[in-house]
């Protein structure tokens, strides 16, 4: 048996060719399947598409369900302008349509017309990659199932001999990967879609199912729908680890980084910041992202609460002028809007700011927006994936968590701590008998740390750490 | 308005032609013998008002995509309206009549 490995097509879709290493097989065809809605002819779009504007390959579309006008409406928001490019020959688009009342069948037949279309289509743009989305249908408009698998087992033979690189696509079936069992035809490479919605949240993610002679993580990664189609985050601590780094940087406040063992935050690391309402996390998060820039470095301020215009001014009020920073390029404020968007809807946009702006730091604040009582799995799940794609582009993130008053050590905060390397809590404090605000290092991850609860005072110089206080005994913050 | 005897769906009682196209993809076995079957149709139910157009869709491979043909071979019935689609060999004479649309010629019912 040759030991020779497989050829693959590069399809341009981030992070699918990091897990599949390398792409799809070259000259196969793949099978792609999973339930209705959940990307199948979004992902062999993207293929087509990127094969032509990246990898010079042409392409053949052939839609068994959608026309294609309809399906150059449904791909536009991802910025795939199929019209241009069939106008410039770099794709062809054939809707097949077949309905199952207009035909009797009266004999024998076979389904060459078919193979005469798509090789029409091939030669004249000279493809490389062809997508059949979703040839199954052939099973529901045809009666003759036995003519129907043995033309398939046809094709797939017919577009190995054509040299292209190709994508069937199939619904998922009850208890089997496809409804027809594509699966035992396509024997190269299967990938499987899942799509759930869970409260807000839209969870989408990828698994390859089967890969011959190919090592591919056997892992389910989460995958985004954005703006620029498809993105598949691959979970990079799978058999890999992060470079441990042993850097340090300042948290912005030389006292807490006193109490960070003398030297501050790990490079590449992540903290919680968590605390009740008007303690000073951003104040600390905005000291944090200073410093960042005073080193030369960009830091990236995703705020989902205040304008950028009012984090400006509330932290002119503690003497902390970010402006000028900002028009060095070197702050990023960006201000998203929470409401009505969902967890995905964050992550995409979140992510797309990172890839542009490309911060040494990051600022979420706050990630409350995010927490409910009855999606604590799901966002969890979302969030480690974050800080796992945060710490491989060694970006050291800070988090804002808003603590309610009635329980400041509750589920979703305990959940989501465990994921981040430190915790500093801010808590209502008595000092000297007065009311105050306090800060603690509840936990950091890899290094000595204070234990003591310092006061943490908002001045007009920023922020100033005091003396050791006592917690104030006052029923509901702090324990 | 039909008369009893009617042999098409059209409204009028003139005589009417029927356009017959059969697709293939080249001389088979099975294209030859969709067209035999529907000659022996034709003169047995539509003597003198037929017309029968024979599409190779390997000498005209865009006619599958602009006529939107998957199988072959594929029968149209073009004319009168409307219009019907039956693929096949059009072994079975029965359904060819029933996929057409077309009453068998009195007196001489086809198999």
């Amino acid at each position: 048996m040759s030991l020779e490995a497989l050829a693959k097509t590069p399809t341009g879709i981030e992070g699918l060719d990091e897990i599949t290493g390398g792409g799809l097989p070259r000259g196969r065809t793949s099978l792609v399947c999973g339930s209705a809605g959940s990307g199948k002819t979004v992902l062999g779009m993207e293929f087509l598409v990127r094969g032509a504007r990246d990898f010079g390959e042409p392409g053949v579309f052939m839609a068994f369900e959608e026309t294609e006008r309809e399906l150059a409406q449904n791909v536009a928001c991802f910025g795939f302008d199929l019209e241009a490019l069939a106008a410039q020959g770099k794709l062809a688009l054939d809707h097949v349509f077949l309905e199952r009342g207009e035909i009797e069948e009266t004999g024998e037949y076979d389904l060459e017309a078919l193979f005469v279309r798509l090789g029409d289509a091939i030669d004249t743009v000279k493809a490389k990659r062809v997508v059949l989305d979703s040839i199954e249908v052939l099973f529901g408009g045809l009666q003759n199932e036995g003519i129907v698998r043995s033309e398939l087992r046809r094709l797939f033979r017919w577009l190995k001999d054509k040299g292209v690189t190709s994508i069937v696509t199939g619904e998922r079936g009850d208890g089997s990967l496809t409804r027809y069992g594509l699966e035992e035809y396509v024997a190269d490479c299967v990938i499987l879609l899942d799509h759930r919605v869970s409260e807000q949240i839209s969870t989408r993610r990828l698994r390859i199912v089967k890969y011959r002679g190919s090592f591919h993580g056997a892992d389910e990664y989460p995958f985004l729908m954005g703006q620029d189609g498809i993105s598949v985050l691959p979970i990079t601590s799978l058999g890999l680890n992060h470079e441990a780094t042993e850097e340090r940087i300042s948290s912005g406040v030389p006292d807490l980084d006193a109490m960070l063992g003398g030297k501050g935050l790990f490079r590449a690391g992540s903290t919680l910041v968590s605390g009740t309402p008007g303690t000073g996390k951003s104040s600390l998060a905005a000291h944090f992202a200073l410093a960042a820039c005073k080193r030369g470095e960009r830091a990236l301020y995703l705020g989902f609460e205040e304008s950028a215009a009012q984090i400006l001014r509330n932290m002119k009020s503690i003497g902390l002028d970010l402006r000028p920073w900002v028009d060095k390029g070197l702050l990023h404020l960006e201000t998203v809007r929470p409401s009505s968007l969902g967890l995905e809807a964050h992550l995409v946009a979140m992510h797309r700011l990172v890839v542009e702006v490309d911060p040494r730091v990051i600022v979420v604040d706050p990630i409350s927006t995010f927490l409910s009582p009855t999606n604590g799995a799901a966002v969890k799940s979302m969030l480690t994936r974050l800080v796992d794609y945060l710490k491989t582009r060694q970006i050291t993130a800070l988090f804002t968590h808003l603590a309610s008053p009635e329980q400041d050590l509750g589920p979703s905060e305990q959940g989501v701590s465990s994921i981040m390397d430190s915790w500093l809590q801010l808590r209502d404090v008595e000092r000297d008998g007065r009311r105050s605000y306090g800060i603690l290092v509840l936990k950091a991850r890899g290094m000595a740390h204070s234990h003591e609860i310092r006061e943490f005072v908002l001045s007009d110089h920023g922020i100033r750490l005091g003396g050791i206080c006592t917690q104030e005994s006052t029923g509901a913050a702090g324990r | 308005m039909s008369l009893p005897d009617d042999r098409s769906t059209a409204p009028t009682d003139e005589p009417v032609e029927w356009v017959l196209k059969l697709y293939v993809a080249g001389q088979t076995r099975k294209s030859i013998a969709a067209f035999a079957n529907l000659r022996h149709l034709c003169e047995t139910h539509l003597r003198g008002q037929y017309r029968i157009e024979v599409v190779d869709l390997l000498e005209n491979p865009r006619l599958a995509k602009g006529d939107q043909i998957v199988a072959v071979p594929t029968l149209v019935r073009q004319l009168p309206p409307p219009v019907k689609k039956i693929i096949g060999d059009l072994a079975n004479e029965e359904r060819v009549l029933v996929g057409l649309d077309l009453r068998p010629a009195a007196g001489r019912q086809g198999v």
